[in-house]
C-alpha cells in the first residue's frame, strides 16, 4: 500500500526532450547484431559446464541454419529463442549459421569420469559399432570418427552439457514439441535406445576431450544419408 | 518405372475422388469451383490486398502451410483456431463461391449462415469494397489447394453460443462499406480505408470491454487481449500519436520497422514483417498521411511544475542506476540516446514512458529483434534478460529508464513485472 502510495506521489506530467544523438559507437558488424545469443551462447561458459546452453560456435553450419528454422518455426521449442527468431528471415538465419559455425570457442576440460569400466565399455560399443539387431548404426558412422559432427547436417557430440544432452534425448524419445515433431533419422535412433543407456550417453560424452575437425559430407555411407535425408535435404542451404 | 508409378498414382486418387463425390448431394457439386488462373491481373491485385490485410498471418501456423490454417489464437473467451482458406474442397473453401466469400468478410456469416467470430476480424473488413473482396477471393482460389483440417476451436461457456454472438453483432457491429469524406484529399481517403478495413490497425489499438468489442472506432490504445502487449493509442501525443511526426518518417517506420527514434517491437513487428513492408510507395505514404492527421498535437502545454522527488523515490530509482550501467548502457547509450537506426533511445522514448509499463517490462523480459525487412534487412537485437537478472532488479531497472534523463513515469514494482509474463509462445 505505502508502495502504490509512493507511487502516486511521484506521477508527474510533462513529456520528456528527445535527446541529440550521438554519432554511431557501435560496429557493424554480425558480432554485434548477435549480441541477444551470446548472451547465453558466449565464449565465457557462464554457468560452469552443467549449464543447459549448448554451444553452438564452430557447429556444422547446415546443422545450426536447421535449428533456428526449427526453433522459429515451432519444430523445436525454447520459448526465449522462439520470440527471438519471430520476426527473422531464412536469409539472416543463414548469415547467423555461418557466423557461429566459423567461431572457434576454447571448449571446456573435458569432465571426470563417473561410470564403472562396464558401463563405459557398453557406451564405446554403442558408439562405435552400434547394435545392428536393434538397427542402431554406431553414432561414429553419422557423427564422423571424432566424434567432431559431419559437414555441414550433422553436429559435434562433443563439448555439450551433461544437462542439454539428457534433455535432447528426452525430448526426441517422449515426442511432444521439444524436439522432433517431426520425426528423423535421429529422433528414430534415440526411440530405440534403453534409458539405462541414455543416461550413460549423457554422462560419458562431456568426459571426451575435444580434438580434430568435423569430418567431410563425402564420408557419410550413402544408406546412412538416405536415412537422414528429410535433414540433410537442408532446403534453403548454401555455403 | 517410375512414371507408371506416378500414374497408378494418379489413377488411384481419381478413383477416390470419384467414389467421394459420388456419396456428395448434388448442390455441393455443383458449387465446386474450377480452379482460377493465379496470372490474371484480379488475382494479383487479390495477392497485394491480402499482404495489406495480413490474411496469411492468421490463417497459417507457425512453420506451416500458407493459408491452410491451424494457427491457435488465444483470447479470455476461449482459444480460436483459425480455419483453412485455401481452395481445398474438403477442408477448405473450394466449394466457395463469390456470395459466400463476401457474406464472410462483409457480413461476418459463414457459409452455412452461421454467426462468424469477431476474432476474424470482419468488424474492420466490413469496410472494404466488394471489387476488392473479389480480388482477394479470385487470389485465395488459385491457390494449390491443401488439405487439412483443423481442430474446433475451444470456446469457453457462455460464449459458445449462436444467439449470444447475434446480441453482439446487434449491438457492436456495423456493417458497411468504407464511405470517403468528400472534405478530405484522395490520399487520405486512401489510407483511412487501408487503416480502417483491411489494415485492421482496430483489432488491437482500440480499448475493449469486457465483450471484447471495440469501445468506438478510435484508435485510442488498448490492451491487446489474450497476451500482455498493449497497442499505444495512435491519437495521443503521450504514447503513439504520429501528429507530430512526418509523413516520411512514418512511411518509414511502418515499412521498414525501425527509424532514428523509433522501432516496432512484439506483435507490431510481426505486422511490419508479414503486411505493412509489402505496401506500394503510394499505398503506404496514404496511410501515414491519414495516421498523421489522426494524430492530436501536443500543442502550447504550459510547462508543468514537476514537484521535487520524495527521497524514498530517489532511493528506489538509484537501485536501478549500477543495473543499466551494467546490462544496458552499452546499447542505450549513458544518457539514454540509443543508437539512431540501430538501438532505440530510451530517453524521450514514448514507449518507455506511457502509463502502461507493459511493453517496457516485456521488452525486458524478453528482449527480440526488429523485423528484418528489405529496409532493415539485417536488424541489431536486444537480449532477453528473464534469466539474467531478477525481477525486483528489472522492477528497479524499468523504474529507473521511466524516470531518468528527463522520462517522467510510474515505478514499476517486481509483482508487476512477474504479471507482464506472456504466454503466447
Ligand atoms: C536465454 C538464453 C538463450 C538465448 C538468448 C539464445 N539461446 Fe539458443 N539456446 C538456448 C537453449 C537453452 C538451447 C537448447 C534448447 C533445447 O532444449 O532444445 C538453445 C539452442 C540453440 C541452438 C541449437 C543448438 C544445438 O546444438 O542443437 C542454436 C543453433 C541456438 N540456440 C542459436 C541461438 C541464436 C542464433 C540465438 C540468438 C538469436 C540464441 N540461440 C539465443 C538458450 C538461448
Ligand atoms: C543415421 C545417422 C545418425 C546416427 C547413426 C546417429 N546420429 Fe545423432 N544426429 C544425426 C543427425 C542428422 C542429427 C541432427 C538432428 C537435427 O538436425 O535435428 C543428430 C543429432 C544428434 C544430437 C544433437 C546434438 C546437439 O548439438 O543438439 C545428439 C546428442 C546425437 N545426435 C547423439 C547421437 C548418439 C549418441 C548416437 C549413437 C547412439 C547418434 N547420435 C547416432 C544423425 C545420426
Ligand atoms: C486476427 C486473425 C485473422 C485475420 C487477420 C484474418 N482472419 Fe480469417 N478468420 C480468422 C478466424 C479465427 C476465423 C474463424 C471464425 C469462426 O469460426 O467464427 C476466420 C474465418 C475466416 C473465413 C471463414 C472460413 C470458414 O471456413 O468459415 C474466411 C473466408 C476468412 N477468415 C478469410 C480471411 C481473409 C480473406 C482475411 C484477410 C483479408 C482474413 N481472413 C484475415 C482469423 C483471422
Ligand atoms: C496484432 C495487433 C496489432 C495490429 C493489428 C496493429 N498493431 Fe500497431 N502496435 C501493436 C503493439 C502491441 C504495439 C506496441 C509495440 C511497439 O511499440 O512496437 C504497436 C505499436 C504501433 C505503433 C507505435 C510504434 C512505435 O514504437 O512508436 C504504431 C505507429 C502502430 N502500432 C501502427 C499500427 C497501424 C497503422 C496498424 C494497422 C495497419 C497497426 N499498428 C496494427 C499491435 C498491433
Ligand atoms: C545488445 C544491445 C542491447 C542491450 C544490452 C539492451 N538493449 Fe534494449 N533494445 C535493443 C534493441 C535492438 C531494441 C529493439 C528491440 C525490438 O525491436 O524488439 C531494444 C529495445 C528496448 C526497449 C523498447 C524500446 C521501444 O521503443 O519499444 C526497452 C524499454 C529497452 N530496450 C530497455 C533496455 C534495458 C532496460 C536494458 C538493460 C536491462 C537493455 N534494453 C539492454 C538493444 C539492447
Amino acid at each position: 500500500m505505502k508502495f502504490i502510495i509512493f507511487i502516486l506521489l511521484w506521477i508527474a506530467s510533462g513529456l520528456a526532450n528527445a535527446q541529440e544523438l550521438a554519432p554511431s559507437r557501435i560496429s557493424d558488424t554480425l558480432e554485434q547484431r548477435v549480441k541477444p545469443c551470446t548472451i547465453c551462447h558466449g565464449d565465457e561458459d557462464r554457468a560452469g559446464r552443467d549449464a543447459y546452453y549448448p554451444r553452438i560456435a564452430g557447429k556444422p553450419a547446415g546443422y545450426l541454419f536447421n535449428q533456428l528454422r526449427n526453433f522459429r518455426d515451432g519444430r523445436r521449442y525454447y520459448q526465449a529463442m522462439a520470440i527471438l527468431l519471430e520476426n527473422l528471415s531464412d536469409e539472416y538465419l543463414l548469415e547467423i549459421a555461418h557466423y557461429f559455425s566459423s567461431l572457434k570457442y576454447p571448449y571446456p576440460e573435458p569432465a571426470a569420469i563417473a561410470l564403472s569400466p562396464e558401463e563405459t565399455q557398453a557406451v564405446e560399443t554403442l558408439i562405435h559399432s552400434g547394435d545392428p539387431d536393434r538397427d542402431i548404426p554406431a553414432c561414429s558412422a553419422c557423427h564422423g570418427q571424432a566424434l567432431t559432427g559431419t559437414k555441414p547436417f550433422i553436429p559435434s557430440l562433443l563439448g555439450l552439457p551433461h544437462a542439454y544432452l539428457a534433455a535432447q534425448f528426452g525430448g526426441w524419445r517422449n515426442g511432444g514439441v521439444m524436439r522432433g515433431q517431426t520425426p528423423d533419422c535421429m529422433s528414430e535412433i534415440a526411440k530405440k535406445m534403453t534409458q539405462e543407456e541414455v543416461n550413460a550417453l549423457a554422462m560419458w560424452l562431456p568426459t571426451q576431450p575435444v580434438t580434430g575437425e568435423p569430418a567431410e559430407a563425402e564420408k557419410l555411407a550413402p544408406e546412412l544419408a538416405q536415412r537422414c535425408h528429410t535433414i540433410l535435404s537442408g532446403e534453403g542451404f548454401t555455403q | 518405372m517410375k512414371s507408371s508409378n506416378k500414374f497408378k498414382f494418379v489413377g488411384k486418387r481419381q478413383i477416390a475422388v470419384f467414389a467421394a463425390s459420388a456419396l456428395l448431394p448434388l448442390s455441393s457439386i455443383a458449387a465446386s469451383q474450377p480452379p482460377a488462373d493465379p496470372d490474371t491481373e484480379q488475382a494479383q491485385r487479390g495477392a497485394y490486398l491480402a499482404r495489406a490485410g495480413n490474411c496469411m498471418g492468421c490463417h497459417t501456423t507457425r512453420g506451416g502451410k500458407p493459408y491452410a490454417g491451424g494457427r491457435v489464437l488465444k483470447t479470455p473467451f476461449g482459444e480460436f483456431v483459425s480455419p483453412n482458406i485455401t481452395p481445398d474442397n474438403e477442408t477448405g473453401i473450394g466449394r466457395w463461391g463469390e456470395e459466400d466469400f463476401w457474406q464472410a468478410l462483409h457480413y461476418g456469416k459463414g457459409r452455412d449462415g452461421s454467426y462468424l467470430y469477431p476474432v476474424f476480424p470482419y468488424t474492420e473488413y466490413t469496410k472494404v469494397t466488394r471489387q476488392d473482396a473479389d480480388a482477394i477471393f479470385a487470389y485465395l482460389r488459385s491457390l494449390s489447394p491443401i488439405a487439412q483440417s483443423n481442430p474446433p476451436h475451444k470456446i469457453s461457456a457462455p460464449y459458445d453460443n449462436q444467439f449470444l454472438l447475434f446480441l453482439w453483432r446487434t449491438w457492436y457491429f456495423k456493417e458497411g462499406v468504407y464511405e470517403p469524406d468528400g472534405s478530405q484529399s484522395d490520399e487520405w481517403n486512401r489510407g483511412n480505408y487501408l487503416v480502417q478495413g483491411l489494415g485492421h490497425c482496430n483489432a488491437c489499438h482500440t480499448p475493449r470491454n469486457v465483450w471484447g468489442a471495440s469501445q468506438d472506432d478510435k484508435l485510442a490504445g488498448g490492451e491487446i487481449m489474450g497476451t500482455y502487449w498493449y497497442a499505444p493509442s495512435l491519437i495521443s501525443p503521450r504514447e503513439a500519436g504520429m501528429g507530430e511526426w512526418s509523413v516520411d518518417e512514418i512511411a518509414k517506420l511502418l515499412s521498414t520497422g525501425v527509424t532514428d527514434h523509433a522501432v516496432t517491437s512484439g506483435p507490431m513487428a510481426t505486422i511490419v514483417r508479414q503486411s505493412l513492408q509489402y505496401l506500394s510507395k503510394e499505398d503506404m505514404r496514404a496511410m501515414a498521411v491519414y495516421l498523421q492527421s489522426l494524430g492530436e498535437k501536443r500543442g502550447e502545454e504550459a510547462p508543468k511544475k514537476t514537484s521535487p522527488m520524495p527521497e524514498r523515490v530517489s532511493k528506489y530509482l538509484a537501485l536501478g542506476k549500477p543495473v543499466y550501467e551494467k546490462h544496458c548502457q552499452e546499447c542505450h547509450g549513458k544518457s539514454g540516446e540509443g543508437v539512431p537506426g540501430i538501438y532505440p533511445p530510451l530517453a524521450g522514448n514514448r514507449n518507455v514512458t506511457m502509463t502502461s509499463s507493459h511493453n517496457t517490462i516485456r521488452s525486458v523480459l524478453y528482449g527480440g529483434f526488429p523485423p528484418v525487412t528489405a529496409g532493415n534487412p539485417r536488424p541489431y537485437g536486444m537480449p532477453p534478460f528473464q534469466h539474467i537478472i531478477r525481477d525486483n532488479e528489472i522492477a528497479w531497472v524499468v523504474s529507473y529508464i521511466r524516470n531518468t534523463w528527463g522520462n517522467l513515469g510510474s515505478l514499476v514494482s517486481p509483482e508487476e513485472v512477474d504479471a507482464s509474463r506472456g504466454n503466447e509462445f
